[in-house]
Parts: structure tokens; sequence; C-alpha cells
């Protein structure tokens, strides 16, 4: 369950929508920030919030590229695949990151503490190569840098053993 | 080079409301409610030659000009940030650095377009410009240039800033409405155009970022000062390129449109990275077929790109140099669309992802001689996708046929990639 000031805030945001749905992207990243990913409740409660069926939110929830609806770790960490980063090294740059944690790209390392994923474009393109961890952004992420940013996060969670 | 949408750029940080209108900021907004209609603002943009920055190239007044002043219920403006397109990142830099510029620019557009509520629709991963952008807008309210009467006009206009969660369909202009609305973002059947039936029914018109945020210069100074900021007579105004790839300084870049593809490299871009030389570059973003040493003496602008056998696109230039396989480069461009296609329809959901599976078998050596028939086909077929980006995904493809057969042939016969080194 979500907590009445969350909820309050909420139901505050889609009042000031023209219709409920026009704020279903904000209400998901919202409670998706809450539960760490959209959970089947989370689901639940944006649909009742929003007026919309589960099955409406759903259809909205799996369109998108930054909505999950499946565990992330505690940390999301996005590395640009698209054509300007792939041209100076981007594809090196996720491999070094894959092999750091020990994980594939695509999946979460074994103590739930990080999420590896390819992105399209950032945004960013002038900086290649590029990744963004939750919402922050970094560019000419070197191998060895990456793996600097990466590793730094691990040891803030104070989780280093895997 | 005047500039207008980077001119602030030294201070190497967002310019300050403050700064802004010291500078000269919201003066076009006053000037045009004390001293012109709204027909008279959109008069000026038909006659500056302004054409869309977002990649279509459409003549921005003209657009205007389709959407009907008497239908009843309100008219909307949308602007397009949605920019997800590889190689592209100018709307970015314009909002990290000077958001006002859009606010005014909107402002000035609404007051044209007599729309009272519009949007700024911002990709995910853009918080900086999304921020700059909310603060920009609570400034201006505060100042009386938003909210109601502005500077004790009639004109009234609210601005509300949305942001996405992700997928490239989203810049198309029918899927952003939808996703404006809550909807699943898959385009909408065109026509009715939006100009006539867009955001909840009503006449909507949808601009990008670098668009809108010409208006202001083009009050302030007049038609003809704007369009003649351009290098050739047949080009109107300025352009953001961005720059990435394997040249010296990748960078977002105002520049006159019209001026040439080698000049653009061989100036601001600082010419190759040591031990580079050119090979190819995509001229506009993802969706537009390749440039190669014969086309260096092209004028980046609309029409002549387009003569030239690319678009314009969106200004973003990707720089390739002699050890890249275009055929690699290719099938990274499809894999980007084949993941982006929203599913609708049945030529793109299918047909980009045999033809990524296809371009793979050739990069790893196992294609066959058939397999540029197909690639062929494609482009062709593709064109009859429910949507532009199909189409669009194809650009690089048809590219690859026409002016790397040799390498796309070499693979084939050689049964590897002629780059790789084993
Ligand atoms: C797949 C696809 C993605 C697009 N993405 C964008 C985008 O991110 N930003 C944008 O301004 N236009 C984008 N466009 C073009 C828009 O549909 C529309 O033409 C544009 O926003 C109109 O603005 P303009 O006339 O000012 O260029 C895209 C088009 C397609 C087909
Ligand atoms: S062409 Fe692709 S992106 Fe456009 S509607 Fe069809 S499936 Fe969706
Ligand atoms: S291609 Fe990686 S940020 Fe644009």
């Amino acid at each position: 369950m979500i907590p009445e000031n969350l909820k309050a805030n909420l139901e505050q945001r889609i009042a000031a929508a023209i219709t409920h749905r026009e704020a279903a992207v904000d209400v998901m990243k919202e409670l998706q920030r809450h539960y760490g990913w959209l959970t089947d409740e989370a689901l639940e409660e944006a649909s009742q919030l929003l007026g919309l069926s589960p099955l409406q939110v759903e259809e909205l929830a799996t369109f998108y590229e930054m909505i999950y609806r499946r565990p992330v770790g505690r940390h999301v960490v996005h590395v640009c695949d698209s054509v300007s980063c792939w041209a100076l090294g981007g594809e090196t740059l996720l491999e070094s990151l894959a092999k750091l944690l020990e994980t594939e790209s695509g999946s979460t390392t074994a103590d739930g503490a990080v999420t590896l994923l390819p992105c399209s474009c950032l945004g960013n393109c002038g900086e290649a190569p590029c990744m963004m961890v939750g919402e922050k952004q970094y560019g000419r992420v070197t191998p060895e840098i990456g793996v600097q940013i990466v590793a730094a996060l691990r040891l803030r969670d104070g989780s280093t053993n895997s | 080079m005047e500039q207008i949408l980077l001119k602030h750029t030294h201070h190497g940080r967002c310019l300050s409301f403050e700064e802004y209108r010291f500078s000269g900021g919201f003066e076009a907004l006053a000037k045009a409610l004390k001293d012109m209609t709204p027909a008279e603002v959109q008069q000026d943009v038909i006659d500056s030659g302004l054409r869309g920055r977002g990649g279509a190239g459409f003549p921005t007044g003209k657009k205007w000009s389709f959407v009907p002043r008497d239908l009843p219920g309100p008219r909307y403006l949308i602007c397009n940030c949605d920019e997800m397109e590889p190689g592209t990142y100018k709307d970015r830099v314009l909002l990290e650095r000077n958001p006002h510029l859009l606010v005014e620019g909107m402002a000035l557009a609404c007051y044209a377009l007599e729309v009272h509520h519009a949007f700024i629709f911002v990709r995910y991963g853009y918080e900086q410009a999304a921020g700059n952008l909310r603060q920009s807008i609570a400034a201006a309210g505060r100042s009386g240039f938003l909210g109601d009467n502005i500077l004790g006009s009639d004109f009234s206009l609210e601005l509300d800033v949305h942001q996405s969660a992700g997928r490239y369909i989203c810049g198309e202009e029918t899927a952003l409405i939808n996703a404006l609305e809550g909807k699943r973002a898959n385009p909408r059947a065109k026509p009715p155009f939006p100009a006539i039936k867009g955001l909840w029914g009503q006449p909507t018109v949808v601009n990008n970022v670098e668009t809108l945020a010409n208006i202001p210069a083009i009050i302030t100074g007049g038609p003809l000062l704007w369009k003649n900021l351009a290098a050739t007579p047949e080009a109107a105004g300025t352009k953001l390129f961005c720059i990435s790839g394997h040249v010296v300084n990748t960078n977002c870049f105002e520049l006159p449109l019209g001026m040439t593809l080698g000049e653009i490299i061989d100036g601001p871009s600082g010419g190759m990275r040591s031990g580079s030389r050119f090979k190819a570059c995509i001229p506009g973003g993802a969706a537009t077929p390749y440039f190669t040493e014969a086309h260096l003496g092209v004028p980046m602008d609309f029409d002549p790109v387009a003569k030239a056998g690319s678009r314009l696109g969106t200004g973003g230039i990707v720089v390739f140099d002699q050890n890249t396989c275009m055929v690699a480069v290719t099938l990274n461009l499809i894999r980007f669309f084949a993941r982006e296609s929203c599913g609708w329809c049945t030529p793109c959901r299918e047909g980009l992802p045999f033809v990524r599976h296809t371009l793979e078998r050739i990069e790893a050596g196992r294609g066959e001689s058939n397999d540029i028939d197909i690639l062929r086909e494609h482009v062709h077929m593709l064109n009859y996708a429910f949507c532009a980006l199909a189409p669009g995904a194809m650009g690089p493809v048809e590219g690859l046929l026409r002016l790397f057969y040799d390498e796309l042939e070499a693979h084939i016969l050689e049964k590897k990639c002629p780059f790789k080194k084993q």
C-alpha cells in the first residue's frame, strides 16, 4: 500500500489533468519510485487512482522503456547502444560492466544491487559513449570510468560481496 | 556568424530569466501583443521561410494556416521535445542553455494560433531540460508573460510540461498526441491531420523545440533579417547541427543553413580525429540515407540534401572513418528501429526484425546473394507501413545498397566482415 501523502499528491496531480488518464505516466513513475518497480499491487493502485482498468494501465506500462514490470535492482544502469555511442566503443563499455557485475546485459546481479540494461540513444551523442544511472547521465564513459562508477554504487550500498 | 539560438552559451550554464530579459528577452512578445494581430505574427512566420526543425521540414507558417479558427472548443499547441532519434541532441542543448527562448517562442506561436493551453512533451533522461523549463515557466508567470491577461492584453496562456517514460515513436506527432492523452502511443491514421483533429479531438499544432525557439527572432528583427542568416539565398535562418562520431569536436553548433557538409566537418567540427579519414556520415539523424566523400560539397539545407538523395532530418550528423563497416552501422541502426517499432502494423513489426536478421547474417559472414534482393524488397515494401518510422528505418538500408554495394557484396562473397580483424 502507498502512504497517504503520496496518494494525496497523486490525487492532486490527477485532479489537475484535463482527463484523468493524462496523468497516467506521472502516476506510474511515482508508484515505481515508491516500490522500485511497477508491481502488480502498484498497477492495481494506479488503475484505481486513474479510473482505468488494470489492463488499460498494463497496456501503458508495457509500452514504455522506463517503466519496469519486473523487479529491478536498487540501481538501474542503462548503457546506450545506439549509433554514436556504438561508433566510439559503447559495446566494449557494456561488456566491461557485465564482466564487473558478473551478470549479463539485461539482468540483475545476484545480490539485487544493480540491473544492467542496454538502452536507446540517451540524447547525449556528443559525449559518447554514454550511460545513465537512475536519472543521472554520464558522458565520455570509457570502460575504466564506467567500471569505477558502478563499483562506487555498490560500495555506497555496502554490498561489495558478490 | 550570427547566432540567435545559442548566442548566450559563453556562460557555460543555463541563462537566468533575468539575464534573458536583460538581453532583450520577451520584447518580441511585448511587441506582438502591442502592435501586431495574430494574423500578422503568422504572416511574419510564413514570410521568414521557417521550416520545421523536427525532421520533416514542413513550412511552419503554412502548417499554422491549416488550423481552423472557427471550430467550437479549444485549440492546442504541443512542443515536441521527444528527441530520441540516435545522433540527435540539439533540443537538449538548447533547453539546458536557454529554456526562456522556447517559452517566449511558444507564447508567440500561441498568440498567432489563438491557443490558450500548450504542452511541452519532454523525453525521459532530460531532467535538466525539464527542470529548466519548469523554472522558466514559473518565472515568466511571475513577470506577467504567462497566465491570465498577459501584459494587460486579452491574451491568456497556460504552459504545461509532460515528461515521458521513453519510446521513440512518441516523437511521431499523432503517437505523441495519444501519449499525452494517456493512451498507448501508437500513431493515428492521417487524415484527419492534427491541425483539424488532434489533442482531445481539437485542432492541434505540433512543432519541434528548435522551430518554436526561432519565432522570437523572427518577430524582433523581422522575417527578412532572420531569413538572411542563412548561407545561401534559397535557405532560411540558422540550424542547430549536432555532431558526433569520429571528428574532433563532437558538439552542437548553430550554423547558417546551407553551409556545405565539408565546411561543417572541417570547420566547427575540427576535422577528423587523428588517424581517421572521412568515409561516410549520417547527415540528419538515424533515419536518413548516408552521405559519402562525394557529398562533402552539398549545402546542408532541406532541398539540396533531398536532391542529393538524403534528408536534412534533425541535423544530427554522425561521422564515420575508414575503419567503419557500413553493414555494421546499418545493422546497429536497424536494431534500434526494430526495437522501437510500436508494433501497430504488420510490415514494420515483422519486416524490421527480418531486415535485422538478414543484416546480422551478412555481417556474420553467413549472407547469401539473394539477401541483397530481400533488403531491396523491404526498402520498397516498408513504404507501405502505417507511419513514417518504417520508411525512415529503411533510409540507411537504401543508402547502404546504393552507396556501399561493393562492401555489402564483399561480406557475402568473402563470407566474413572485411573490417573484422581475425
Ligand atoms: C518515428 C518518428 C519520430 C519522430 N520524433 C520526433 C522528435 O523526437 N521530435 C520532433 O520534433 N519531431 C519528431 N518527429 C516528427 C514529428 O512527427 C513532427 O513532424 C514534428 O514534431 C513537427 O514539428 P516541426 O514542423 O516543427 O518540425 C518524428 C517523426 C517520426 C515518424
Ligand atoms: S510503421 Fe512501425 S512504428 Fe509506425 S505504426 Fe507501424 S509498427 Fe508502429
Ligand atoms: S547514440 Fe548514445 S547518446 Fe545518442
